[in-house]
C-alpha cells in the first residue's frame, strides 16, 4: 500500500484522479452522444478505474467518488433508454460484467441494476440480492464502503417496500429489510477493518478516517427507518436482533448509537425495547472492558449522555413499562458507566438519581424481580470500586435505598457491609460514617413496620455480628477525626434498641479504647470548637454508651465493659475516672447481677481487674478491695465463696516492684478461705454423710505455696505443714471416698514441694522445714 | 512489353465459389499475413458444393494438363481432362457428407485448416493453383455428466481457501459461477484474479512444444478479505476467443483450458491454483 507522504501529495493525487475522470468522461460523453454503447462502456470503465486508487484518504476519496457519481447519473440515463443503445436491459446487465477490473465492473453493474429494477423485468429483490452479493468482491475497506454506499444510494428509491411500485408478490418488506441490513452488515465489517490497516499509519489518523466514514455506514440506518413496511413485529423480530447480532462489531454500535437510540423511544410499548437496550449496553460495556484502547472512542461519541437520555425518553414514552423494566435499564446503564467512565462518579450518581425519580411517588417495591434489580443496581458500584467510600459520596445512593422495603433494604445493607469487610476498606471520616449508617439503617435500627416477631434469630445475629465487624472498619489515624467517627457511630448505634446494643456497643467501646490507648498521656488542654480527643472526654462518651447497655438490660456485658474502661483509665493515670467505672461496675453487681453463676464470673472479673489497678490511692483502693472481698464472702455457694475469697488474697499482694504487699491481709483472706472450706466440708458431711473431696483445701494449699515462695512473711512453713497434714488426714479418713480430681491434684502438689526441696538453692532452703 | 508483362501474369483467373454462399454463415479467419477474411463455415458431414470459374486473361487460349479440385489432404475431384481452354469455363463440384471431425484451429504452433485447392496442371511451367479456405466447427450436445470443481487448498499457516466452480465443462458462451471461501488469511492480499489459460501442445515425445497463453484476466476481488469471507465468482466466457478443448488431434496436437486462481499480495508475490476445465461448442438451437 502506498502511504501518502503528506497533504500536498494527496492533493496532487486527487487532482490526477479528477483529471483522469474528466478525461474519460469527456470521451464517454462523446460516445453517449453518438449512442455508441461499446465506447460508452469502455470509457466509463476507464473513468471508474480512477476510483481504484489507494492513495487517498477517505475525505479526498469522497471528492473523487462524487465526481464519478455525477457521471454515473448520465450513464444511467443512457442505459435507461434502450432506443439509444439497442440492447435489452438483461443483456446490458450481462454486458457490463465483462469488465475485467472489479471495481468499475461493480459500479457499472449497480448502475445497470438500478435501471433493471426500474424496468421491472426482474423482481427488485432478485436484482438487489445479486448486487449486494456481488459487491462482496470489493474487500478493500474504503473502496468497498464507497461502492456499497453507491449501492445504497441508487437502490434507495427502489426497495420493494410496502406501497412501492417495486414490491413483489410476497415477503416484500422482508426483502427490503434484508437487503439494507446485509449491505449494512458488510459496510460495517469493512468499516471495522479500517482499524487494522497496514502499519505506518498513525492511530489518530486512522481514527480520524474512520470517523469520516462513520456517516457512510450510518446512512443505512436512515434508510432502514424509512422503510415504511417495517412494523413493530418486524422491527422486534428481525431488525433489532440482527442489528444486535454478534456479527455486528461493538464498535459499530458505538458509532451509530445516536441513530439507533433515536429510533428507540418512537417504538411502541409492545416492542421489548428494554431487552434490546439492555443488551446493547451490556455489549458495549463488555466491549469497553475488553480493551482500554477503545475508551476514548466512547468518550468521543458521548456514549453515556446519549444512552442516558435515550433511556430517559424510552421510560418517559412507555408509561406502561413495568418498574422492573426501567430498573433493568438503569442497571445496564450503570454497568456501562462503571466500565466506561470509572472516573465519573457523577455519572453513577446521575443514573441513581434517574432511578430515584422513577421510583419516587410510588409505593415501596413489591415485585421481587424489581427488588432484585435494585439490589443489583446498588451493588454494581460497590463491586466496581471495591471501596464503599466512593459509594458514600453518591448522594442518590441512600435515596434509592429508601425505596426498598425493609427486607430488601437489609439485604442491601448486608451487601454493603460484606463489601466493606471483603475489601477491608476503611471508613475514615465522620461524614462517611453518617452516610454509611444511613445506608445500613435497616440493620442498625428498627424500621417502621418491621414485625419483630418475624425475625429469624440466627439471621438477626448474623446481621448484627456483621454490623459489629463493620464498626471495626471505621478508622482514622487522626485522633480528632477518629473521635468524630466514634461519636457518629455511637449516635447511630444508640438508636439500635435493646436487641442490637449488646452486639454493637462492645465493638464501639473497644474501638474507642483503642483510640484511648493511642492517646495515652495526652492531656485535655487542647482547645477547640469541638470536643478534643482526650482520653477523659472519650471516657465520658463511653460511660454513656455503656449506661445504655445497662438499661437494655445487659448488665453482665456492661460490667465487663466498665472494667475494660477502668483498666484503660488506669493506664491513662486517670484515677477518678477509673474509680467511677469501678463504682459503676459494683453498682451493677449489686443491683443488676442476680444470677449466682453470673455473680461468680463477675466477681472474678472484678478481682482480676482490680488486682491490676495501680492508679488508686490507698483510700480508694481500700474501699474497692473491701467491697470486692465483701462480695466474695457473700456468694451463695460455699465453694464459690471459698474460691472468691482466696482470689481476693491477690488484691493485697501485687507482685510488682512497687506493688502493694500486705502479707497480713493476704493471710487473713487465706484463713477465711480455709474456714469456708471447712464449713463446706462439714455441710457435705451433714447432708450426705460422707466427706466431700478435698479439692478446695488443695487449692488453698497452692495459694499458700505461692505466697510462701513470693516471700510473704505471714505465710510460714509451719502453716503449710499444718495444711498438708490436714489434707492428708482428710483424705485418709474412712469417710472420704477416693476422688479422681482432688487426689492426683494433691499428689502433684506434694511432688512439687518435693521437687522444690531437692532442686537446691535458696528456694530449697526455704522449703527445707516442710516435711512431706 | 506486352509480352513481358504477359509472361509474369497468370494466364487465367481462377475463383472458387459455393453454391450457398449467400445463406451460409461466414466467420472471420486470420490469414498468415495477419489479415482477417471472412470464410464460409461448415461442419462435419456437410456437403460442400460450389463451382470453379476459370477465365483466361486477354482472351488468350492456354493449354493445360487437366483441372482438379481437392479438399486438401482428402478428396480429389478431376474437373477436366487435359486440353485447351479458350474461354471462361465453369466447373461444378460437390463433396458430399464430408467427414471433417476436427475443427479449424489457428494456434501458435499449429493450425488446422480446411482448404479447397484448384490445380490447373501445365507442362513445363508451374501449375496454376488457387485455394479457398473455409472453416469447420463441430457442435456437441451438453455433457451428461458435469461435476463441479471443489477443492480446499492452502499454504500452511498462510492462506487456506476453498473454491468451488459450478461445473467442470463449459460451453463457449457459458458463465463460470462459483465462490472462493477464505478459511485462513495471514498474507496481505491485494487482489484476486481468475485467469483463463490455454495450453497448446504440439508434437509428441521429446519434440513436444507447449505454449500457454492467458486469454482472460478477470479481477474477482479487490482488497484483503478476512477469514470467513466468501467471494462470488461470475465470469462470462463469451467475450473471450475460446475454442473447444481438443485432445490429441491426429496425434499431432492438443489444446486444453485451465482456470487459474491467482492471489497477489502487497509485495506483488503471486499465489495460484490451476484447474483444468473442458470447453465445448454447444449446439446452438
Amino acid at each position: 500500500m502506498m502511504i501518502p507522504d503528506g497533504i500536498e501529495d494527496e492533493e496532487k493525487w486527487l487532482a490526477e484522479g479528477i483529471a483522469g475522470i474528466q478525461h474519460n468522461a469527456f470521451y464517454m460523453h462523446r460516445a453517449l452522444d453518438a449512442n455508441n454503447l461499446r465506447e460508452v462502456l469502455k470509457y466509463s470503465a476507464q473513468m471508474l478505474s480512477e476510483l481504484r486508487t489507494s492513495k487517498l484518504s477517505p475525505h479526498k476519496y469522497y471528492e473523487l467518488y462524487m465526481r464519478a457519481f455525477d457521471e454515473l447519473r448520465k450513464l444511467e440515463m443512457f442505459f435507461k433508454d434502450e432506443s439509444r443503445h439497442g440492447v435489452s436491459i438483461v443483456d446490458l446487465y450481462e454486458l457490463v460484467q465483462h469488465a475485467g477490473n472489479i471495481l468499475p465492473r461493480l459500479y457499472l453493474l449497480c448502475t445497470v441494476g438500478s435501471v433493471y429494477i426500474k424496468s421491472k423485468e426482474a423482481p427488485a429483490k432478485d436484482v438487489l440480492k445479486d448486487l449486494v452479493e456481488m459487491c462482496l468482491g470489493v474487500q478493500h475497506p474504503i473502496r468497498g464502503l464507497f461502492l456499497r454506499c453507491y449501492l445504497a444510494q441508487i437502490s434507495r428509491d427502489k426497495l420493494p417496500d410496502i406501497g412501492s411500485e417495486y414490491k413483489g408478490d410476497s415477503d416484500t418488506v422482508v426483502d427490503a429489510v434484508d437487503f439494507v441490513l446485509q449491505n449494512f452488515i458488510e459496510m460495517n465489517k469493512l468499516w471495522v477493518r479500517l482499524k487494522h490497516q497496514g502499519p505506518g499509519r498513525s492511530r489518530e489518523k486512522l481514527e480520524k478516517e474512520r470517523s469520516e466514514l462513520r456517516d457512510l455506514v450510518g446512512k443505512n440506518l436512515h434508510v432502514l427507518s424509512q422503510i415504511e413496511g417495517v412494523d413493530l413485529e418486524m422491527y422486534k423480530d428481525t431488525v433489532l436482533p440482527r442489528i444486535l447480532e454478534q456479527v455486528f462489531p461493538d464498535e459499530y454500535h458505538l458509532q451509530t448509537l445516536e441513530t439507533l437510540l433515536g429510533a428507540c423511544p418512537l417504538l411502541q410499548p409492545t416492542v421489548d425495547i428494554k431487552t434490546v437496550l439492555s443488551q446493547l449496553m451490556d455489549r458495549l460495556s463488555n466491549y469497553a472492558a475488553s480493551s482500554t484502547d477503545v475508551l476514548p472512542e466512547f468518550l468521543r461519541v458521548e456514549a453515556f449522555a446519549k444512552l442516558s437520555s435515550a433511556i430517559g425518553r424510552v421510560i418517559e414514552a412507555q408509561v406502561e413499562m413495568p418498574i422492573v423494566g426501567a430498573i433493568t435499564l438503569y442497571v445496564s446503564l450503570l454497568t456501562f458507566t462503571l466500565r466506561v467512565h470509572p472516573d465519573r462518579l457523577d455519572y453513577v450518581d446521575q443514573v441513581l438519581g434517574a432511578c430515584v425519580k422513577k421510583l419516587s411517588g410510588k409505593p415501596k417495591l413489591e415485585d421481587s424481580k424489581a427488588k432484585k434489580q435494585v439490589v443489583a443496581l446498588l451493588s454494581a458500584p460497590l463491586e466496581k470500586y471495591k471501596d464503599i467510600v466512593m459509594a458514600l459520596t453518591l448522594s442518590n445512593y441512600p435515596r434509592v435505598m429508601d425505596h426498598l422495603d425493609n427486607e430488601t433494604n437489609k439485604v442491601m445493607a448486608m451487601v454493603i457491609i460484606q463489601s466493606i469487610l471483603k475489601n477491608t476498606s476503611c471508613i475514615s471520616t465522620a461524614d462517611q460514617v453518617e452516610v454509611l449508617f444511613e445506608l445500613i439503617k435497616g440493620l442498625v435500627k428498627d424500621l417502621d413496620g418491621t414485625d419483630v416477631e418475624e425475625l429469624d434469630e440466627e439471621d438477626f445475629k448474623e446481621e448484627q455480628n456483621s454490623v459489629a465487624r463493620l464498626i471495626h472498619m471505621l478508622y482514622n489515624d487522626d485522633p480528632e477525626e477518629m473521635l468524630k467517627i466514634i461519636c457518629a457511630a455511637k449516635k447511630n448505634i444508640m438508636n439500635g434498641g435493646p436487641k442490637r446494643l449488646p452486639f454493637t456497643v462492645p465493638p464501639l467501646i473497644l474501638s474507642a479504647l483503642g483510640l484511648i490507648r493511642r492517646l495515652q498521656g495526652r492531656e485535655g488542654d487542647l482547645t477547640g470548637e469541638e470536643v478534643p480527643a482526650t482520653p477523659k472526654n472519650i471516657f465520658q462518651i463511653l460511660n454513656q454508651a455503656i449506661e445504655a447497655l445497662t438499661t437494655v438490660p445487659s448488665p453482665e456485658l456492661a460490667l465487663r465493659l466498665y472494667l475494660e474502661c477502668a483498666e484503660a483509665a488506669n493506664d491513662c493515670d486517670l484515677e477518678p475516672v477509673a474509680y467511677e467505672f469501678f463504682t459503676q461496675a459494683f453498682v451493677l453487681y449489686e443491683e443488676e447481677i442476680t444470677d449466682s453463676k453470673s455473680q461468680v464470673t463477675a466477681i472474678h472479673l472484678i478481682i482480676g481487674t482490680l488486682q491490676r489497678m495501680n492508679v488508686f490511692g490507698v483510700e480508694n483502693r481500700d474501699t474497692l478491695t473491701h467491697k470486692a472481698t465483701g462480695y466474695s464472702a457473700k456468694l451463695l455457694k460455699k465453694p464459690d465463696q471459698c474460691r472468691a475469697v482466696y482470689a481476693c488474697s491477690h488484691l493485697f499482694w501485687v507482685d510488682d516492684l512497687d506493688g502493694i504487699k500486705d502479707g497480713e491481709r493476704v493471710l487473713l483472706c487465706l484463713k477465711r478461705a480455709l474456714r469456708i472450706a471447712n464449713a463446706a466440708q462439714q455441710m457435705i458431711n451433714i447432708t450426705r454423710g460422707s466427706s466431700g473431696p478435698v479439692t478446695l483445701f488443695v487449692e488453698i494449699l497452692n495459694k499458700y505455696l505461692y505466697f510462701f515462695e513470693k516471700g510473704n512473711p505471714q505465710v510460714t512453713s509451719a502453716a503449710i505443714q499444718a495444711l498438708i497434714e490436714l489434707i492428708t488426714t482428710e483424705t485418709k479418713s474412712d469417710s472420704t471416698a477416693p476422688d479422681a480430681v482432688s487426689d492426683p491434684f494433691f499428689a502433684s502438689t506434694l511432688r512439687y514441694i518435693q521437687f522444690q526441696k531437692q532442686k537446691g538453692g535458696a528456694m530449697s532452703e526455704k522449703y527445707d522445714s516442710i516435711k512431706v | 512489353m506486352d509480352f513481358l508483362v504477359g509472361a509474369f501474369k497468370p494466364p487465367c483467373n481462377v475463383s472458387i465459389s459455393f453454391v450457398d454462399t449467400k445463406t451460409r454463415k461466414q466467420v472471420p479467419l486470420k490469414k498468415d499475413n495477419g489479415q482477417t477474411i471472412m470464410v464460409p463455415l461448415f461442419q462435419s458431414q456437410e456437403n460442400i458444393i460450389g463451382e470453379v470459374l476459370i477465365e483466361p486473361t486477354q482472351g488468350k487460349k492456354f493449354e493445360h494438363n487437366g483441372v482438379k479440385i481437392e479438399l486438401l489432404g482428402q478428396i480429389v475431384r478431376e474437373l477436366d481432362v487435359p486440353g485447351e481452354l479458350f474461354e471462361r469455363k465453369t466447373y461444378q463440384f460437390e463433396f458430399s457428407t464430408v467427414e471433417m471431425p476436427h475443427e479449424s484451429y489457428n494456434g501458435i504452433n499449429v493450425r488446422l485448416r480446411y482448404i479447397l485447392k484448384v490445380t490447373i496442371g501445365r507442362n513445363y511451367i508451374s501449375n496454376i493453383v488457387e485455394c479457398q479456405d473455409f472453416v469447420v466447427r463441430n457442435f456437441t450436445p451438453p455433457p451428461s455428466i458435469n461435476n463441479s470443481i471443489k477443492m480446499e487448498v492452502g499454504i500452511e499457516d498462510c492462506l487456506h481457501i476453498e473454491f468451488e466452480y459450478g461445473k467442470s465443462k463449459y460451453h463457449l458462451k457459458d458463465v463460470i459461477i462459483g465462490k472462493i471461501y477464505f478459511l485462513l488469511v495471514r498474507i496481505k492480499i491485494k487482489n484476486m484474479e481468475l485467469e483463463i489459460r490455454r495450453r497448446e501442445s504440439t508434437g509428441s515425445g521429446p519434440n513436444t512444444y507447449v505454449e500457454t497463453e492467458t486469454l482472460a484476466k478477470f479481477e474477482l476481488m479487490d482488497g484483503a478479505p478476512v477469514r470467513g469471507e466468501s467471494i462470488p465468482v461470475r465470469l462470462f466466457l463469451s467475450p473471450y476467443e475460446l475454442t473447444p478443448t481438443y485432445r490429441n488431434i491426429n496425434n499431432k496436437f492438443s489444446v486444453k483450458y485451465y482456470l487459474n486462481l491467482v492471489f497477489v499480495d502487497e509485495e506483488d508475490r503471486r499465489y495460484f491454483k490451476q484447474q483444468e476445465i473442458t470447453v465445448y461448442r454447444l449446439l446452438e438451437s
